[in-house]
């Protein structure tokens, strides 16, 4: 019963950081797309970031 | 679990990001065209003479709207992860996930990012007056934050405590405000500015809920391939 206990937590916890990974590296991808005011992410993006809602410039 | 997170989301974000691409370009972009004619001064609608509702916004420009497909499917494929982070989450907690009910974790995903930002800062076409882009990013980023706790809360939480808490986290950024251009200087006529949000509105509402359906069924089928 310990024993489940504890592989229980381990894999709950070996979830948590895929989990986590991914979810960092999906704001990064919309930061980047939608956000950074670089000239030519900027205007590369523009028609999108009016279009999804985003403050463009 | 990182695999099977990244293909499901991969395909959701592609597929779903496609159709609001399409549908911006079709619904959209001629409304964003015709106020860049304001925007350029090409058209002026005040203290002259009558200008016509109908213009000629141009037609297809393979580069600008390639580009503009492209970074679509991207947005959405940002947003897929989280979205499928998020449903991992709920379903190493002991909620099961479908595309059924995918439908409505990507009704409250349109929530989060859309209509509560979107409730103070309305989706703006090109050429209105705004604030500094900086603060206004900095109050987008705080609202879909503040609404993804609290939407995360009416769906998991178990007393009112955690929804009275949703409430006020869903209200705090409206009531404190959002930050507001100080003079009104923009030329694009109000009937182009409102059409501009209502449809960008209703596209990101379609598109979310294609987010949410694609999320469920992938994640699911993914699941099955590894069972």
């Amino acid at each position: 019963m310990t024993t489940q206990t504890a592989a229980f937590a381990v894999s709950k916890k070996s979830v948590l950081l895929p989990i986590l990974a991914c979810a960092v590296f999906g704001m990064a991808i919309v930061f980047v797309t939608g956000h950074v005011q670089a000239d030519l992410l900027h205007d590369a993006a523009h028609d999108v970031r009016h279009a999804t809602g985003f403050p463009c410039h | 679990m990182f695999t099977r997170i990244v293909t499901s989301a991969l395909f959701a974000g592609a597929a779903a990001g496609l159709i609001a691409a399409l549908l911006q370009l079709y619904f959209v972009q001629p409304v964003l065209l015709h106020a860049e004619l304001y925007e350029t001064g090409a058209l002026v609608h005040f203290g002259g003479d009558a200008v016509s509702a109908h213009q000629d916004v141009g037609g297809i420009d393979p580069l600008r709207d390639g580009l503009s497909i492209l970074f679509t499917m991207l947005v959405y494929t940002g947003y897929a992860l989280i979205l499928i982070a998020a449903m991992a989450f709920a379903e190493n907690r002991g909620h099961v996930v479908t595309a059924r009910n995918g439908i409505i974790w990507g009704i409250a995903g349109f929530v989060i990012v859309h209509f509560a930002p979107g409730f103070t800062l309305a989706p703006e076409v090109p050429g209105v007056a705004a604030a500094d882009v900086y603060e206004r990013q900095i109050w987008w980023f705080a609202t879909v934050a503040t609404a993804a706790l609290a939407v995360w809360l009416i769906a998991f939480g178990r007393n009112w405590l955690a929804w009275g808490a949703a409430v006020v986290l869903l209200l705090a950024p409206h009531v404190i405000g959002a930050p507001e251009p100080d003079q009104f200087s923009g030329p694009v006529p109000t009937e182009l500015g409102a059409l501009f949000a209502a449809r960008a509105f209703g596209i990101g509402a379609v598109a979310w809920v294609l987010t949410g359906l694609f999320a469920g069924h992938f994640w699911r089928r993914e699941a099955d391939r590894e069972a």
